[in-house]
């Protein structure tokens, strides 16, 4: 038989992040390739994969320079790891990285690798700036001209207004609305209160605060450049200091008529990598490596918020349930949620729209709603609002996390533990991935 | 890593000028890759006992060319003096005076090392005479030209001069490893310890933890452990958990990012190698800073940090390490025969200006190996400490440019050491031969002028 007969279990093994930075912060200047092979380094080091030759690094980044066209292969020979270990560079948006973690999940299921590192970094301080399409089409000219002078006449079409520079868009394409106008409409639509906003956004400060003070983050994260966690973080801020900013979003937008989001309930612009290691059950034996959680299943959906059919940020509440369904379960089946806080009101929407009747008749086409959750299973350790939000570096953090919660949680109790993980993206999408701890 | 200083005076000009206005002219070190033979020949080896006939025969099978005596020879690598027998003050010039004549004809990086046995409180006219050596050794290491050193032996009464402890301190100290080190005196207390048989890897088969491993003169020892064989657990603060992965990465090692004066750090330090199935044979505990300031401006936020890092840490790491268990014991993270090495100052010996919090940690280390190695005498371990003069690292690079300069020149070898020259003695006290030593702190500061 061979290998590619035996259908294995994608088995999460670990993982390993640099602290995630505000944008413009202490990660200034640095780019993109040197955080995520920071991030892989300090993989390659806490699991000894010096030499290792793996069957896939996949990893991206969402703000990519044109420069860094191979960034996840070039990430990887900048490491220990056998230089002869393949790469890809995966793209969508902010789950990216959960992207990488479904493709190296699947491609162990199916024995076509027996190991890999699903990754991905971002930094809002370093993104691409282009330059207008008029002076690209010059340019071109005249890097095409054959003689000096055809290069110095197509040169002198340069106007000054040529040489501005163009920024990236922070906003859709298609509605030049900003994703958190957009989620200013969605959070008006639910009714979601600047109450239950601040107030989640104080529970995942304190949460993760707690949980580095418990070491729960001594074997996930790796200090980078003097930082040794999150720098957003702010576990001693109060619900009276939240309370205290005024909205940003949605300010001057007819269609919400009382503004609630803020900078202290939406995750700033952050910088940062992470990365999971995965492996089949026989390449984690052979390595002495502890399984933590197995990939069980994974789905993506997009949602039309162009035509204002639903909000930007709601493609996971439409994945969910199609996730569920998939497995048998229900939504109160799962053990852990981490349901990635874009917007502290994504998460609130969402988990309303879970709760409605009408949505979930409608919208989902199911004979009821999917009904509430137990809160205190909730990001359980913070999240996004909490560690910031490096796009594409989301998705690997937040795997390697609810892997870590999983397996404790099942040792702990001895039994089978399963946790959801959703996260928006921009352009309407979503993905989801349901995980299971395994504990031998 | 020469300074700009050295560099000058060793050019022709500098040498020129250095000579004629009088200005120290620091030699090059030898270190272990530049001079990789253990003995420099030929050896005369001084002395009439029986011990002193054992050490040259011990040289002899070491593949040196033994000599008994000074006559015919023009030049002088090593000469050992055996004085294990002196009875009383006048027995030290006949066996030392012969060296007097041959000191011109040393060889540059020469090694002078006297054997005797230390003053006891019975015996008042030989008690004299050993605790003559003393004051003969270091003064003679001050006079020592030429990067070469003088350092001794102190064998216990009833330790034989073949037992492990001498043999292994006698090979260091002939060594190239201990290029820095002169002026000292090594203390063999017991027969503890065995000869090594894998001279290339000393420290095969252990396991080495470091604290503050991820630079300066922790990464140093990193490597040098790992150079001798042993494999690495090493450790630092989350913050320099990227410097600590390339490390991690480049020797193998098992990296684990703790900050040790957390108030969990040695449960945390203990799951964590449980966690990873390590069990350490020594324990460097290296972790340590500085908050220099004069004691009139001190404040509890310069002092505590220090003394918490500095010494409280050493505490609570090597009590969860022993309590988590003995050898053999399940559970237990400690091997047979552990080592641990801590690191002092001579500050914490002689004291400095501006550094009572440090002073205060580093001495406090002194007294705590002392009583750490009667602790783990039961598990046939040994505790010892390495005791820094001005070593050449980023934290000195900070010195102020004119207290760096004469702190370079203030030692007999009128340069600063590397941190490789800490790492060696480290690796040595490390070493199965070094059993035999026991709540020792050993200088390596090139006789730096202070303290003892």
């Amino acid at each position: 038989m061979t290998v590619s007969d035996v259908p294995s279990d994608a088995l999460i093994l670990g993982g390993n992040r640099i602290p995630f930075a505000r944008s413009g912060g202490p990660y200034a200047g640095i780019s993109n390739q040197d955080m995520l092979t920071a991030a892989l380094e300090g993989l390659v080091a806490r699991y000894g994969l010096q030499g290792a030759k793996l069957g896939e690094v996949a990893g991206g980044a969402v703000l990519k320079l044109a420069g860094d066209l191979n960034l996840t292969r070039e990430s990887a020979l900048g490491t220990p790891l056998d230089p002869r270990t393949p790469a890809i560079d995966v793209s969508r948006a902010c789950a990216t990285s959960l992207e990488t973690v479904i493709r190296v999940s699947n491609k162990i299921q199916l024995g076509q690798i027996d190991s890999g590192i699903a990754c991905g970094v971002d930094s809002a301080s370093d993104s691409p700036i282009e330059v207008t399409p008029r002076l690209r089409r010059i340019l071109h000219r005249a890097f095409a001209a054959k003689t000096a002078g055809q290069r110095i006449k197509a040169l002198t079409a340069i106007r000054p207004a040529d040489l501005a520079p163009v920024p990236p868009r922070n906003g859709e394409p298609r509605t030049g609305l900003s994703m958190g106008e957009h989620q200013a409409q969605t959070a008006a639509q639910w009714g979601v209160t600047r109450q239950a906003q601040d107030e989640l956004a104080l529970a995942s400060h304190q949460k993760l605060g707690a949980a580095y003070d418990a070491g729960f983050f001594d074997d996930l994260v790796t200090g980078y450049r003097g930082l040794s966690r999150d720098q957003n973080l702010r576990p001693d801020s109060t619900l009276e200091k939240l309370g205290s900013l005024k909205p940003v979003f949605g300010v001057s937008s007819p269609e919400v008529p009382e503004p609630t989001m803020t900078a202290g309930n939406s995750t700033p612009l952050s910088d940062g990598a992470s990365s999971v290691l995965m492996g089949s059950r026989q390449w984690a034996d052979e390595r002495g490596l502890t399984p933590l959680a197995r990939v069980v299943d994974a789905r993506s959906a997009a949602v039309d918020f162009v035509h204002g059919a639903e909000g930007l940020l709601m493609a996971p509440a439409y994945a969910v349930p199609e996730l569920l369904d998939a497995n048998g379960l229900t939504l109160q089946d799962l053990d852990f949620y981490e349901i990635h806080e874009a917007f502290a009101s994504t998460v609130l929407a969402t988990l309303s729209a879970w709760e409605s009747e009408e949505f979930c008749r409608e919208k989902l086409g199911r004979g009821g709603a999917l009904g509430a959750i137990d809160r205190s299973k909730l990001n359980v350790v913070g999240s996004s609002l909490a560690a910031g939000h490096p796009f594409a570096a989301t998705g690997g953090r937040i795997t390697a996390t609810l892997a870590k919660l999983l397996h404790q949680k099942e040792v702990e109790t001895g039994r089978v533990q399963r946790g959801l993980i959703s996260v928006c993206a921009a352009a309407g999408q979503g993905t989801v991935v349901l995980l299971e701890s395994v504990a031998d | 890593m020469t300074d700009a200083y050295t560099r000058f005076v060793r050019s022709t000009p500098g040498k020129l000028l250095a000579k004629q206005v009088g200005l120290p002219r620091p030699a090059p070190l030898p270190r272990r890759g530049d001079r990789p033979e253990p003995v420099l020949g030929p050896v005369v080896v001084l002395g009439e006992s029986e011990g002193a006939d054992q050490i040259a025969r011990e040289l002899l099978g070491w593949g040196a060319d033994v000599r008994r005596r000074f006559e015919e020879l023009r030049g002088v690598g090593t000469v050992i003096a055996v004085l294990d027998e002196i009875t009383a003050p006048a027995d030290l010039g006949r066996i030392l005076l012969p060296l007097a004549g041959a000191m011109r004809s040393l060889a540059p990086g020469a090694r002078v090392v006297t054997i005797s046995r230390p003053a006891r409180g019975e015996d008042p006219g030989q008690d004299a005479a050993r605790g003559g050596v003393e004051g003969f050794l270091r003064s003679l290491a001050h006079e020592m030209r030429a990067g070469g050193t003088a350092n001794g032996i102190l064998a216990a009464d009833g330790v034989g001069l073949t037992a492990p402890g001498v043999l292994g301190s006698l090979r260091f100290l002939l060594s190239a490893r201990s290029a820095f080190v002169t002026g000292q005196l090594l203390r063999v207390s017991s027969t503890a310890g065995s000869t090594t048989e894998d001279r290339e890897n000393p420290l095969a088969g252990r396991t080495a933890l470091v604290t503050g491993a991820a630079r300066g003169i922790g990464a140093a020892i990193a490597r040098t452990l790992a150079a001798d064989g042993a494999r690495l657990v090493v450790l630092d603060v989350p913050g320099a958990g990227t410097e600590l992965s390339r490390l991690a990465n480049e020797l193998r090692a098992v990296p684990i990012q703790l900050d040790v004066t957390a108030p969990d750090a040695g449960q945390r330090l203990v799951a964590a190698l449980r966690d990873r199935d390590q069990r350490l044979d020594i324990a460097v505990l290296n972790a340590g800073i500085t908050r220099d300031k004069m004691f009139a401006n001190m404040t509890a936020e310069r002092w505590d940090p220090v003394l918490a890092v500095n010494i409280a840490s050493q505490i609570s790491l090597t009590d969860a390490l022993i309590e988590a268990g003995g050898a053999g014991e399940t559970g237990a993270v400690l091997g047979d025969q552990p080592r641990v090495i801590s690191l002092a100052s001579t500050s914490g010996i002689a004291g400095n200006r501006g550094q009572t919090n440090y002073a205060a940690s580093k001495a406090g280390v002194i007294a705590f190996v002392d009583a750490l190695a009667a602790r783990l005498e039961s598990l046939g371990g040994t505790a010892n400490a390495v005791a820094p003069g001005f070593i050449e690292t980023e934290m000195t690079a900070r010195m102020p440019a004119l207290t760096r300069e004469v702190a370079r020149r203030l030692n007999s070898l009128q340069q600063g050491g590397l941190p490789v020259d800490v790492a060696e003695t480290i690796a040595f006290l490390a070493s199965a031969e070094a059993g035999g030593l026991r709540g020792e702190t050993v200088r390596v500061c090139g006789q730096n002028m202070v303290g003892k």
